[in-house]
């Protein structure tokens, strides 16, 4: 198993964007299903043949709307479900430090519970509200290093460092939640989270309950993090607009599944999928001309009925007839169009998408066009 | 600066709603948290108006809005309604007051009773304001009103609150509103709770609103972009105080004070190629020139 890979901070602006080039993954997840039986006989299938690649000391965005199951997806990466009836399948194959692959949709509780924190560091949403208020912040972030095997003294001894890291004095060491501004309990939540130098920190809508000044501290943070520690980060968001300031890749959910992924700025600038198109539209910036925005018509659907053939074709404005019975496949479009399609030509590598208005994306065998195209060489068409 | 103690100079026609130096104090002595302090806003008889009060949590928007709503009488200060101190109303004078200022809030799970259907939103207001003459006019009436948002009534009308989306459910309150027909409404966050994909959908309706019906609108909201996208005026608040107004467009390209240029340094943009751009040392003094803790 490779050691961390060295990075140097490439690209313009206060947050760099992590060299493209260098790109091993760390975390591979291959048709997740989470799914959830009812007592009626129903399904919630949350997560639904999901794949996402997380490479080393990137940083990724998940974006979605609520219900896409942002956070089941999560959970399930982490191995927590409040649902004993929660039913994984599929592959989460993660790289350790020390034994290789593991995957953690089998691993034993104990394995995980070892491997949380050490190497997989969750910040879930609203934990910086989860702090205890009657015990001392430099206590609570030396807690879970003793609970992973470090000894009592050794841990109390990092918490200096760990502060001054995430931004803190180390005096906040010997304060109590209470004393503490949102931003600042954020910023602890983070100390407990790089405490043991994990590969991977998950975080779910770290900054949407914080105030925008103090949102943009904890991402440049966050994006600091990455580049001094080596860590790769998920970034879990609604908000389309931190993944475009902070995130490396990102992936957008819809309906249990990743329709669309690829670099941000391709991704957010030139969206391929209409999904994604519509949400771009749909989100007002002070950059822009003021004009009228259409926002995206129709609800999100139910996860214990999604549609049939793509998931978004009912609120699509570009559904065709295929749409309504196959299920696009998550691949990355080489080359060629769709008769009457227009679009990005050049496409750049890693952009995939799960929409038939790129051909690879309909599976080989319920393609009716007749190029004679070899088949998608992508992974999710193999 | 503009001179946030002065109040706006006022047309000749009786305001429909205003706050004179509305000033609420919370607690006391030295507890006291002023939540409003010396708070001053016109909304004119006409023509109809569009006004953002931005600013982020504790900054005492929502108690500007409560006060407007007559939920919360102000410790100093005045809350008008048609030059009539919303707190000294008599029943009558209630009734009207809320024919002509209605609201919309965050969460608008809090406004339904979740043992009755949807329906039941609409029966109370068409009873309390007389609208509406037989069954059939009701219906009719109702199914108006759902349109005039988006909503075909068949998927909403026989079905319980939960059965509704966030965005449903907004757009609920908003066809209440329009049934009421009031010369205001005041939307406390209205959009903060719903996924983009609707926010666009509940702010074009305020705009048709305001357009069609000519009903001003109050919008409290902590985003700025929200408040670019509807236009009009803005008060950005802080502390209690309002720190800046005037015309949206005016103040996002010139803004005056540290605070606010400090919110449009903060905001993220959705476009990767405008990046944060400040450099830690401007960000840094921009947070001591608007007296926030860089945390």
């Amino acid at each position: 198993m490779a050691t961390h890979t060295p990075t140097e901070a490439t690209g313009s602006g206060v947050i760099p964007v992590s060299d493209p080039a260098r790109r091993e993954p760390v975390l591979t997840i291959e048709d997740l299903d989470v799914h959830f039986p009812a007592n009626d006989g129903s399904v919630a299938r949350v997560v639904d043949r999901l794949r996402l690649t997380v490479n080393r000391n990137e940083i990724i965005g998940i974006a979605g709307e609520s219900g896409s199951g942002k956070t089941t997806l999560v959970e399930a990466i982490l191995g927590i479900s409040r649902f004993p009836n929660r039913r994984l399948n599929g592959r989460v194959l993660f790289e350790t430090r020390t034994r290789g692959q593991v995957d953690l949709a089998t691993i034993s509780a104990r394995q995980m519970r070892r491997l949380r924190l050490e190497e997989i560091a969750y910040i879930p949403q609203g934990s910086m509200n989860s702090l205890n208020p009657v015990l001392r912040v430099g206590d609570q972030i030396a807690d879970g290093m003793i609970d992973h095997g470090v000894p009592a003294g050794q841990a109390r001894g990092r918490v200096p460092e760990l502060l001054e890291r995430v931004g803190l004095e180390a005096r906040v060491a010997r304060l109590f939640p209470h004393e503490l501004s949102g931003g600042m309990k954020q910023r602890v939540i983070i100390a407990i989270a790089i405490a043991m130098s994990p590969s991977l920190i998950v975080a779910d809508e770290p900054t949407t309950a914080l105030d925008v000044n103090v949102q943009r501290r904890i991402l440049e943070t966050l994006a600091r993090l990455r580049d001094e520690m080596q860590v790769a980060i998920m970034l879990v968001s609604h908000d389309m607009a931190v993944h475009a300031q902070l995130v490396d890749r990102v992936g957008i959910m819809y309906a249990g599944q990743i329709v669309e992924t690829g670099e941000v700025r391709e991704a957010v600038k030139r969206p391929m999928h209409p999904y994604t198109a519509g949400l771009m539209q749909a989100i007002p910036s002070i950059d822009r001309p003021r004009a009228r925005m259409e926002g995206i018509r129709g609800a999100t659907p139910s996860p214990r009925n999604w549609p049939e053939g793509c998931r978004f074709h009912d609120r699509c404005p570009r559904a065709m007839p295929v749409c309504r019975t196959i299920p696009p496949l998550l691949a990355e479009p080489v080359a060629g169009r769709r008769e009457g399609v227009t679009g990005p030509v050049d496409v750049i590598a890693g952009r995939q998408v799960a929409c038939h208005l790129y051909p690879e994306s309909t599976p080989p065998e319920a393609r009716s066009d007749g190029s004679g195209r070899p088949a998608a060489t992508t992974e999710a068409a193999r | 600066m503009t001179d946030a103690k002065t109040t706006p100079p006022s047309t000749n026609a009786t305001p429909i709603l205003e706050l004179r130096d509305a000033t609420t104090v919370f607690g006391h002595g030295a507890d006291a948290t002023v939540a409003n302090d010396r708070v001053s806003l016109v909304i004119p008889e006409s023509p109809p108006s569009l006004v953002s009060i931005v600013g982020e949590s504790g900054s005492g928007k929502t108690t500007a809005a409560r006060t407007l709503l007559g939920l919360q009488q102000p410790t100093g200060g005045q809350a008008l309604w048609r030059g009539q101190d919303i707190y000294k109303l008599d029943g009558k004078g209630r009734t009207a007051f809320r024919r002509d200022v209605q609201a919309v809030f965050q969460d608008p799970y809090g406004i339904f009773n979740p043992f009755y259907k949807v329906d039941r939103v609409f029966d109370i207001i068409m009873k309390r304001f007389g609208i509406g003459s037989g069954k059939a006019d009701r219906r009719e009436l109702i199914e108006e009103a759902l349109r005039a948002v988006s909503l075909r009534p068949h998927d909403v009308l026989g079905r319980y609150p939960h059965q509704l989306s966030g965005g449903e459910r907004q757009r609920v309150m908003l066809a209440r509103a329009w049934m009421i027909k009031p010369r205001v409404i005041i939307a406390d966050e209205a959009i903060s709770m719903l996924d983009v994909a609707v926010r666009a959908i509940v702010m074009n309706i305020l705009l048709d609103f305001r357009e069609q019906l000519g009903i001003s609108t109050i919008f409290i909201t902590h985003d700025l972009s929200a408040a670019h996208y509807l236009g009009g005026d803005m008060l950005v608040m802080r502390r209690g105080k309002v720190v800046e107004r005037g015309e949206v467009d005016q103040i996002l390209q010139r803004p005056t004070h540290a605070y606010t240029r400090l919110l449009l340094e903060s905001i993220p943009s959705p476009d990767p190629d405008s990046r944060w751009a400040t450099s830690a040392d401007d960000l840094a003094r921009l947070e001591q020139d608007a007296g926030v803790a860089a945390t």
